[in-house]
């Protein structure tokens, strides 16, 4: 009878070993299944994420609130944290408010919330990043008369003209009206095809830049479909839709948005300033051929810029860019559930999760890839710190001399060597991985930063031994 | 008369008699059913049954080794005892991993089994490199097997 009863709890447990061998090889049959139709016009999320619930659930963790040692997403207030940036800043709105970022999940609200919006008057065009906003912008289009209909293929030449005029129709309107058309923070259809959910890019202002980049000579082996495009008969415009790779598109996503940009004339059109190449001198150089300044300097009076947060700028800088390393690979890294693989579309700092982000290539321990990350990280605040404090000095010069009388153009050479600091800084500032993009870009450009400032003070000394 | 024919076993016995039977039979059925056998081949696609080692697999399809050996070639010893032996242990780890889905990922070798391969590098490499000092191979030829990190 004991024999009996072991024997039919040992059957039992085969059973359920069976049980999970079964559900294993299920899993890795087949992962998707349609439960929710998704088309052209499908913004809201919840509905993408009945069909893809590993993605989606992912997606809504990016409300999370965690800190990194120079980021994060607490929306801290850095002008408190650095008031150095009050004196940079001066007369500008990030001198009002400067808050961290927080995750993708409060893009929206945020915007909406921010002094530097509901104080100053800002343009439509801040919705192209801030929002899922391709059926607002089709939609506008269509009413201006754009050919097709909504349910065409977004990257079909009708949904592109529908997408670009609409674009253009919203970047000129008030903010407050624009955002009025737009319900959700980035969402599936921003990124994803909906009939093949393919990787795909959607921002007029990314799709417009990148065409200028391929039509530049400067070398971009990042990006290998652009340097073939540049080989090929040029026939048409470079396309990253029909051009690029899976991998590159896997970072161009994400550079559709943190990246560095401006609003181009009255029509305020968001332009991406690549068309002399990604390096920091070569869009400042755009800047400068524009005739282009964000704003007049409160205390120096010199016509400086903002950087915004040129990630895809720098990274293409970088050793990992350089190796075929795409966005995706560190930020959203492969995540495993039973026999499954997927992209964690829970958007953040690898450092919260060195192991799927860094030990796929670099195979030690944890402790020693975060020590190797904060080395570079720590090294660039100190230079970056020497950046600000050299900027803010050119600015104290600048200010006393311009009250002392000195002239507008005995100032003009200080004033240009600080627009050309201050950007510098502000480039490695701004951008979010505190050198750790492209450690050797950074310092060189910082190095740059802190040259100028110091030059501007001598200039200035010249100046007023006049 | 003969006597009345007896059952060579009691109840008890006919209930044991049964009930092992159906384990050995649905244990047989799982055994097979989860490719049991294809773990004592040679075979590089029985590691990738349960699909952890897809990047691993597809790594060694494009790297230099592909040609010349297998995963067992690296991965076991190569006497008969030691061969079975670690793909018991192997089988054991990775099977109970799998089942309670509670290991590190990214998957890491162990040092023992780092071992292993060492002394496979060395198995065909020896008499080339046997003037090294450091027997470390895969420190700097980490591509040979799986080929360049993705």
């Amino acid at each position: 009878m004991a024999v009996a009863i072991v024997s039919a709890l040992c059957t039992v447990g085969v059973m359920a070993l069976f049980q999970n061998v079964s559900d294993r090889k299920a899993e890795a049959r087949h992962d998707v299944l349609r439960l929710a139709p998704i088309d052209e016009t499908t913004v809201d999320p919840k509905e993408w994420g009945k069909s893809f619930p590993r993605q989606y659930d992912a997606y809504l963790r990016t409300v999370d609130v965690e800190r990194t040692r120079y980021g994060g997403s607490e929306n801290i207030q850095k002008l408190d944290d650095d008031p150095l940036l009050r004196t940079i800043f001066a007369g500008y709105a990030f001198s009002i408010d400067y808050r961290e970022e927080r995750g993708h999940a409060y893009m929206l609200s945020d915007q909406r919330e921010t002094e530097r919006v509901t104080k100053k008057t800002q343009p439509g065009a801040c919705l192209q990043c801030h929002a899922s906003n391709l059926v607002a912008y089709r939609k506008a289009g269509l009413e201006g008369g754009a050919p097709g209909k909504l349910t065409d293929t977004l990257t079909s030449p009708e949904g592109l003209a529908q997408l670009q005029q609409g674009f253009e129709k919203l970047c000129a309107i008030p903010y407050d009206d624009a955002t009025k058309t737009v319900d959700h923070p980035i969402a599936c259809l921003d990124c994803h095809d909906p009939a093949t959910l393919a990787v795909r890019v959607t921002r007029p202002g990314f799709l417009a830049g990148i065409r200028a980049l391929a039509k530049s000579s400067e070398p971009v082996p990042h990006l290998p479909s652009i340097e073939s495009w540049r080989k090929g008969s040029r026939a048409r415009d470079y396309d990253p839709n029909q051009d690029a790779s899976r991998q590159e598109l896997r970072s161009m996503v994400c550079g559709q948005c943190h990246v560095e940009y401006y609003f181009k004339g009255e029509k305020k059109l968001l332009t991406y300033p690549w068309d002399n190449g990604l390096k920091v001198e070569q869009i400042e150089k755009h800047y400068d051929d524009e005739g282009f300044s964000d704003w007049t300097h409160a205390d120096s009076g010199a016509k400086v810029l903002k950087a915004q947060h040129p990630e895809f700028e720098m990274w293409s800088q970088g050793i990992h860019a350089r190796s075929g390393v795409a966005c995706a690979d560190c930020h959203m890294p492969y995540k495993r559930e039973g026999a499954l693989k997927f992209s964690d579309h829970h958007v953040r700092s690898p450092l919260l999760e060195p192991a799927r982000s860094c030990q796929i290539c670099h195979p030690y321990p944890e402790q020693e890839i975060l020590a190797r990350a904060a080395a570079i990280q720590d090294r660039t605040k100190k230079l970056l710190d020497a950046a600000e404090h050299a900027t803010v000095d050119l600015i104290g010069a600048l200010k006393r001399a311009k009250d002392s009388g000195v002239s507008d153009t005995d100032l003009e050479p200080a004033r240009k060597l600080q627009r050309q600091a201050q950007f510098r800084a502000d480039f490695i500032a701004a951008e979010n991985s505190m050198g750790f993009h492209a450690p050797q870009e950074s310092a060189r450009i910082l190095a740059e930063a802190i040259d100028f400032a110091r030059q501007g003070q001598i200039a200035l000394l010249q100046t007023t031994k006049k | 008369m003969p006597a009345p024919a007896r059952l060579p076993l009691g109840f008890a016995g006919l209930l044991a008699a049964v009930s092992i039977g159906i384990f050995a039979g649905s244990g047989l059925y799982t055994f097979s059913y989860a490719e049991g056998l294809s773990y004592l081949s040679d075979d590089p696609r029985a590691c990738v049954n349960c699909h952890i080692m897809r990047e691993q697999f597809d790594g060694w399809q494009k790297a230099s080794h592909h040609a010349r050996a297998t995963c067992n070639d690296c991965h076991v010893p190569h006497d008969l005892i030691g061969k079975y032996t670690a793909k018991a242990v192997h089988g054991w780890r990775h099977s109970k991993g799998f089942t309670l889905n509670d290991f590190h990922e990214p998957i890491q070798i162990l040092p023992e089994d780092l071992d292993i391969v060492r002394q496979n590098c060395m198995r065909c490499h020896g008499e080339l490199v046997s003037h090294l000092a450091d027997d470390d191979c895969i420190r700097c030829h980490s591509a040979v097997g799986h080929g360049p990190p993705r």
